[in-house]
Formats: C-alpha cells, structure tokens, sequence
C-alpha cells in the first residue's frame, strides 16, 4: 500500500473536538462530515484539500473521545493517509477499523506544510520527495495489518464469516 | 508472572493467560452506545449481515448527549436509536424522563459489576474501573461488532499503579486528584495503558469520587482506570446488581510497567487551564480570573456527592450577578432525590438553573453553550479548544467545590476563599 501525497501539517494533542466539532455529530454521512474536518482548528480547512492529501501530526494525534465520526471526517474530506509522531489509543483503533491508514512516525515534525511525501506501507519508509528524505516508520502488528488490508474491521469480520 | 488487575480481568474473559502488548479475543459482559455513537454503530450491525444482538439484556442505550432532543437533527440520530431498541427487544434502553447520562445511569442500574468487561462507545466508559470492571471506550464500528457478537479485540495494556498515600484536605475532592495525576503524566501519559489504584487513602475516598477518577483516566489516554473490589465498592453494588458477578484481584507479583506514589496531603483544590487536562494548576496559584459561565454536572462531576457540595457552599448565598449556573443532576433518581433533600431549592434561591440529566454543555451541545470571549469554571472532564462552544472561549475543570465557590465570587475561586467557611 502506497499514499503520495501534498502534506498538511498540525501539531501535538489534536483532539477530537478540533477534528470534528461535536455540533456536527448528527449525522453519519462521510462527506457531510468531511465539509467541516479540522474546522476547531481551521474552518477553511475541509475546502483546502485536495483528495489524495496527506495530513501529518505531532504527538497523541485524535485524543478525547470515541467518535468514529472523526476519521470519518478525515476520510469525508479526501485526506488518503494520517502521519503521526503518535496517536490516541481510540483514534488508531477507530481509523483502522474505517479502513484509514494511521501511521507512527518518529520523525513526523520533519515534515513541513506543503511537502509531497510518499508513504510506503510495505517497505515500511516514507519519502519526502520535496526534501529528499526518508524516515522509518513503526510496522503494524500482524492483525492490525489484515485488518487495513480487507479495507476495515467489517470487510475482515465478513471476510471471516466466509 | 502474577498479573494486574486489568490483565486478570482481561484473562478470565480471553478464556487463556495474557500479557501486556498481546493482542487478544475477548468476550464483553456488556455492550453500551449513545444517541451520538449509537446510529453508527447501528450502521456497523447491519452492514455485518447481524440480525439479532448476541443478548438484548446485556445492550446498553442510553439518548444523553444532544437530549432532551436539541434540534431535528439530533431527533432523528435518537430515532434511529429508539426504533433499534424496539425491534430488537433491548431490556435497557432509557428514555428520556427515565434515565440519565449514561455513566451516571448504568452504576446506579447495577449494570456494570466488578470484574467484568464492558465496552462502550463513549470514551468516558472508563468509569466503571471505579467498581472494579475493565471498562473502555471504542468507536461505533467496534460497538457494532460487539452488539453482534458480544465479543471484541484487545490489545493486553500495561498498567500503571498509582499509590495515593496520606488523607486529603479540606475541600479536596477526586476531581483534584485525578488532575493532580494528569497533571503529572500529561495527557498521553497513560497512552495505551490502563491505570490501578491503590494506597491507605481508597477506604476514605467516597464512591462517587472514585467514579470521577475512574472517569477521567482517558484523559491520559489510559484505556481503563481500575480501583479494586474494597467494601466500597462490593457495599455500592450489593442490591442494585442485576446478575451475580465474580470480582477479579490484582496479585502480589503482578509486573507493572510503572508505579507513581503520590503523598495526597500535598494536593490543594485544582484546576486543569484552557485547552488541556494537563494544564493543572492550584487555584490558589491563579490571578483573578474571572468568570460567564459555572457548570456542575456530567459524567465527571454530576453525582450525588457532587451536588452535596455544591448545595453546601451554595446554601444561602447567591451566584455572583455576572455569572451564569447551571446544575445538572446526572441521572432522574439523582434529580428527584435533589428535590426531595433541598437540594434543588438550594440551587433555585442562589439563583442557578437546574437542568434535566443531559451531556450538553460539556460537549458544546446545549444547555449552556459558550461564546466568543467567555470562561467557564466546569466539573466536566474536557476543556478542549471549543469544546464548550465558540473556538475562542475556555473552560477551566475544577471540582464541584471549586465550581460552586466560583459561582460565588465571579472569578475562579476556592472555598476557603468564602467568608463565613463552612
């Protein structure tokens, strides 16, 4: 799995409130939710990305609450990938289960706004092709992995049915 | 090895010996959503293929965040959770007028019990360690499964032991702790980690106190913030449990990945600063800060004891012209015993407003909503940039006591602070 991308770059603690304002909670719909995607922390946000985008974070990136709504808006707003130093527990499991790569990077920070960056799930590295970088990146666990790869925890749980 | 309170509980459900960083199956005592969380989750059952829940006495729905019902929007996310109830026979499904927030409700309901594994989707679900259950907050998709299953995925935490040793002061309450601790380790301290507690001080923490500790564990990012079966807590739920229960212990050699003692006669009355639980600071500390908005309520901080002292620094005294106070008894029994004990008439002659059980204005919903500009003193668990409404307003976390002499004062205050003591 391979995401290239335009990054978006926010930093430590982006909480779930930043992510997807409770306000907008009532709905499920992806896109609905995806028009107001980070708008806690910039309302214009959502109108910015292009599909495809990569946002990258700093440490504890989604902690707060459980609102799955909150990849969802991630998703719904046309972010392909989320790098991060770290994330919150609840986020990770979330965002894996919606099918959205999450992924651990010790040197997130040294990406900046703007960057195009290749993030390589299999050789586990990712490329910062504005820069000439490349930075490791902490490898999923084996059922993490095939999880992400059916596309989300029902496909898997489905998968496992047949 | 000896195992944690948190890997003991977690083995007795994995059916096998666990250890910490171990991705595990497991099977869930009890399954809960909310109006927000629910109609995903619902989502989730039936795009598994599910028919039937794996036991419609052992579901949870609770409609308490955007109730009662805000705006049309919110109506129909708990229609959609009402109409699910009714299809699928759910024994506890609480409506509106017979019910409450949902961590609030489901201890008093004796739905949750020592040594079991609930999960649910609300972050704040982490309460329940306060009666002895590894309780965690997951997203809808999780829920969904395990409403379908009864059954969900872990990975095995490592614990964290806190020891609190010593008696509080005056006015120090479990708010002040749990801020205390998240103050220390910061709000990824407990990152994938579950935290125990123990020490000389839990005989004298009251129940309610631990239930906003507990409450408050994802704050560091803990998945669960255990307390152990004392008398306290076998005593609370002798009587309310609605099934037999088998408490789980933690043994003498269980590993931990790390150990805090904290000396809790140090600790003064807190409060978490805008926009993180870690901000902590004594209030005695802060300038004059003053106020709009006071809130005592919610799952943190909307419970009997919670109310108690907040009647008790309220009795014949007024809340300060320039504030508004909102009071919200967590759950209908707390509410009618309020009116019932003078509580309500406290509230009503210091001229505050008393709420129906509602999440509202934690969450920014309703009921208390902020605008640009204005600060509030909360006993809620969140203090998040915009958390309470407008991005360029604040909340400040603080213990009922805390809250209510704020109210008092206009600006962030403690209660020795009040003339007249009490």
């Amino acid at each position: 799995m391979i995401y290239e991308g335009r990054a978006w770059a926010v930093g430590d603690n982006i909480d779930t409130d930043l992510i997807i304002p409770a306000r907008f909670l009532v709905t499920t719909s992806p896109e609905e939710l995806g028009r107001h995607c980070l708008s806690g922390l910039d309302p214009s946000f959502a109108g910015k990305v292009a599909p495809g985008d990569i946002l990258v974070a700093g440490r504890n990136f989604g902690c707060g609450s459980s609102r799955e709504h909150a990849p969802l808006a991630i998703k719904g707003c046309g972010i392909a990938c989320v790098v991060a130093e770290s994330f919150a527990r609840i986020f990770f499991r979330n965002a894996i289960n919606q099918g959205l790569p999450v992924v651990e990077c010790a040197k997130a920070k040294r990406i900046r706004e703007g960057d195009v960056i290749k993030v390589d799930l299999d050789s586990g590295l990712i490329k910062n092709l504005t820069r000439g970088e490349e930075y490791p990146i902490a490898p999923y666990p084996k059922f993490i992995r095939e999880i992400l790869s059916c596309g989300g925890l029902i496909p898997w749980a489905r998968g496992k049915e047949a | 090895m000896g195992m944690t309170l948190a890997e003991a509980i977690i083995a007795r459900h994995a059916e096998r010996e666990v250890a910490p960083g171990e991705f595990v199956e497991v099977k869930v005592d009890g399954v809960l959503a909310n109006d927000i969380t629910a109609p995903l989750a619902i989502q989730a059952f039936r795009a598994l293929g599910a028919q039937k829940v794996f036991d419609p006495a052992r579901v949870y729905l609770v409609p308490d965040h955007f109730t009662p019902n805000k705006d049309v929007k919110s109506a129909e996310q708990c229609r959609i959770m009402r109409e699910f109830s009714r299809e699928q026979g759910i024994v506890h499904y609480f409506e509106v007028g017979r019910g409450g927030i949902e961590h609030v409700l489901l201890p008093e309901e004796g739905l949750v019990l020592p040594g079991e594994l609930v999960v649910g989707a609300d972050s704040h679900t982490c309460t329940y360690g306060a009666l002895s259950a590894f309780a965690t907050g997951l997203g809808s998709t999780d829920i969904g499964y395990a409403m379908a299953t009864g059954r969900t995925w872990l990975r095995v935490p490592h614990t964290i032991k806190v020891i609190w040793r010593g008696r509080l002061r005056p006015w120090v309450m479990g708010k002040d702790l749990i801020l205390d601790l998240i103050g220390r380790i910061g709000v990824s301290g407990a990152n994938w980690c579950a935290l125990e507690f123990a020490g000389d001080l839990l005989p004298a923490l009251p129940l309610d106190d631990r239930l906003a500790i507990a409450n408050m564990a994802v704050e560091a990012g803990a998945s669960c913030g255990l307390f152990p079966a004392d008398e306290a807590v076998l005593s609370y739920v002798s009587g309310r449990a609605v099934r037999p229960f088998q408490p789980a212990a933690p043994s003498p050699d269980a590993a931990y990945h790390q150990v805090l003692e904290i000396d809790v006669g140090g600790i003064t009355p807190l409060v978490a600063r805008p926009h993180l639980p870690e901000n902590v600071v004594p209030v005695a500390e802060l300038e004059k800060i003053p106020i709009d908005q006071v809130v005592i309520g919610s799952c943190t901080g909307g419970r009997w004891r919670d109310l108690s002292v907040a009647a008790q620094i309220l009795r014949g005294r007024k809340v300060h012209p320039e504030v508004r106070c909102i009071v919200i008894p967590g759950s209908q029994r707390l509410f009618r015993r309020a009116v019932e004990e003078g509580l309500v008439e406290t509230f009503l002659a210091a001229g505050a407003v008393v709420s129906p059980p509602t999440c509202g204005p934690c969450l920014g919903g309703h009921m208390g909503v902020l605008a640009a500009g204005e600060r509030a003193v909360s006993t809620t668990n969140r203090n998040f940039r915009g958390r309470m409404g407008h991005p360029e307003s604040e909340v400040y976390l603080a213990s009922p006591a805390v809250a209510a002499a704020s109210a008092v004062l206009g600006r962030i205050a403690s209660p020795e602070e009040l003339r007249g003591g009490r």
